[in-house]
């Protein structure tokens, strides 16, 4: 059951990941830090937000948007400049928004980890099969399902998720029809930032709010992209949390390998369909 | 003063220069023709309109505006509509869906006349299809799609690259007079062809290209007139 809520994070954050990708074919190497901003903004708004019930989800809601507007800055100031580049100067570019923003959290949060408590109406336990389990994971699991359907919606019932699904197959055709594609990759980013900023935000109360988070999600969510099939959404669904359960059952029964059970599984996916278990094959 | 105009047009693909002092005109309401046999420049002539490929140096004057350098999507918006040749409808998208990322969503709220419903009309195949992923129509109905999709804009200028090429031929004839009514609702276009049958009754005037220039301009009916033009410049 754990591993299912840990599947639900890393799908927030491997489906925006997948998408920033299937539109603007950048591969964000630093979307792993903007779960963990998520994940640090949610610690200091329940700090400085009052003590009421409802401060919890209005940090919820605020840690994604704060996320997203870092995703902003970040894609007009510096990744418009890089689009047409070689993909190479893409990673280093991601790569090097990796250590400039730990560097900032780590100047903005200090070296040592911190907790995100539970909202008190979720702070106990329920029993499941007779076993005692977080209630906060039971609304986490509530929540992936929702999720799922609001961005399926997205996707596949209103007129912008038609313009990036037409965007992944052929963007330059997009424009050609009088669609700014400009402004949309930008949308997309935004968009995707805010999916890992609500991921780093929803896992804060489950995990120790610590620098290293960035490099252990991104790693993962790269591993579930790769098997879904990048750029595919349902792809990445299923393969967050096949990922997450593995990775819970994994570690419960072999912790010492099951990373490189993921690499292994990551290995046979590749060679056997290169475009994922969803994706589609390049033309 | 000509709806479009190119004039002394310089196209290069990275260091090949492609097209060589090309201009042209047209004016508003007529079908002009832009024939020449594979690799003369019809297809890089209609992308440096579009802002494609943008010329190196000379001008393209839509309506007096100069928008050599625009982006493609504000060509668009500034009303020319391109049909590509190798027709790139959204394989992964129903033809609704095809038609709705088209839709002129710009300018002052006042759409023109198309419609997803005129679109149908024109082309009835699609309203059956409507609810089918582009990538699973035939190649004649893909190519209706394109020019769908293209009207969706609502261009004043309807720039077509080779629409006959790969169909067959009763595919062209229906083709053909779905044009013929889309130049009888007074649409301005500019075709490029080399199947010299298929627009002799569309086009009002021919250009010939060869190696990107300009080798030949005058009414269709003169040209259709001399077969000597069609045996130097054209595949016989
Ligand atoms: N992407 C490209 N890069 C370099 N040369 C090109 C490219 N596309 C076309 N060409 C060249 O430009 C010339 C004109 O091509 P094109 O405009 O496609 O001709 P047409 O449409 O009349 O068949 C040809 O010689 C062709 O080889
Ligand atoms: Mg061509």
């Amino acid at each position: 059951m754990s591993g299912l809520s840990v599947g639900m994070f890393l799908f927030l954050v491997s489906v925006g990941m997948s998408l920033i990708f299937g539109v603007t074919r950048i591969v964000n190497l630093a979307h792993g830090s903007f779960y963990m901003v998520g994940a640090y903004l949610m610690v200091t708004l329940v700090e400085v937000l009052p003590d009421r019930p409802w401060a919890f989800w209005v940090a919820l809601l605020l840690a994604p948007l704060g996320v997203a507007m870092l995703g902003g800055v970040i894609e007009i100031g510096l990744l418009r400049l890089i689009y047409r580049r070689d993909p190479l100067m893409q990673l280093i570019l991601t790569f090097g928004l990796i250590l400039v923003i730990g560097t900032l959290v780590l100047l903005a949060w200090g070296p040592d980890n911190k907790s995100v408590p539970r909202p008190a109406a979720l702070a106990g336990s329920v029993r499941v099969f007779g076993q005692p389990f977080p209630s906060y994971y039971v609304l986490v699991l509530g929540l992936a399902p929702l999720v799922a359907l609001a961005l399926w919606l997205v996707f596949y019932r209103t007129r912008w998720g038609m313009l990036i699904r037409a965007a992944t197959v052929d963007r330059e055709m997009l424009g050609a029809l009088g669609v700014n594609v400009a402004a949309l990759y930008t949308q997309v980013f935004v968009f995707g930032s805010a999916l890992a900023g609500l991921g780093g935000a929803l896992a804060a109360p489950t995990v120790a709010v610590a620098l290293g988070m960035d490099g252990d999600v991104l790693t993962t969510a790269f591993v579930v992209v790769v098997i879904g099939g990048l750029g595919s959404f349902a792809g990445s669904f299923i393969s967050a949390l096949l990922v997450g359960l593995l990775q819970s059952f994994g570690i419960l029964v072999f912790p010492a390998v099951s990373i490189v059970l993921l690499f292994a599984i990551m290995a046979v996916v590749l060679i056997v369909r290169p475009w994922g278990l969803l994706g589609r094959p390049e033309q | 003063m000509a709806l479009l105009e190119l004039s002394h047009v310089e196209t290069y693909y990275g260091d090949s220069h492609i097209l060589f002092d090309l201009s042209l005109t047209v004016e508003a309401g007529e079908v002009v023709c832009l024939l020449g046999r594979n690799g003369a420049g019809k297809t890089t002539t209609v992308r440096t309109i579009i802002g494609l490929t943008p010329p190196h140096t000379g001008r393209v004057i839509l309506r007096g505006r100069d928008v050599a350098g625009f982006a493609p999507f504000r060509v668009v918006r500034l009303g020319i509509g391109f049909v590509p040749e190798d027709r790139r409808i959204f394989p992964n998208l129903t033809v609704h869906e095809n038609l709705e990322v088209a839709r002129r969503t710009w300018g002052n709220g006042r759409a023109g006349p198309w419609t997803e419903d005129r679109v149908f009309e024109l082309f009835p195949i699609l309203r059956e299809r409507a609810r089918q992923l582009g990538g699973t129509l035939s190649g004649g109905e893909q190519q209706m799609l394109t020019i769908a999709r293209t009207l969706m804009g609502n261009p004043e200028v309807l720039l077509l690259d080779e629409p006959s090429e790969g169909l067959a031929p009763l595919v062209v004839e229906t083709l053909r007079q779905q044009l013929g009514r889309l130049k009888a609702s007074g649409l301005t276009m500019v075709l490029a062809e080399q199947n010299v049958r298929f627009v002799s009754e569309l086009g009002d005037r021919v250009y010939i290209v060869e190696k990107g220039m300009v080798r030949y301009q005058d009414s269709m009916a003169t040209f259709l007139a001399d077969p000597e033009v069609r045996r130097a410049y054209l595949a016989v």
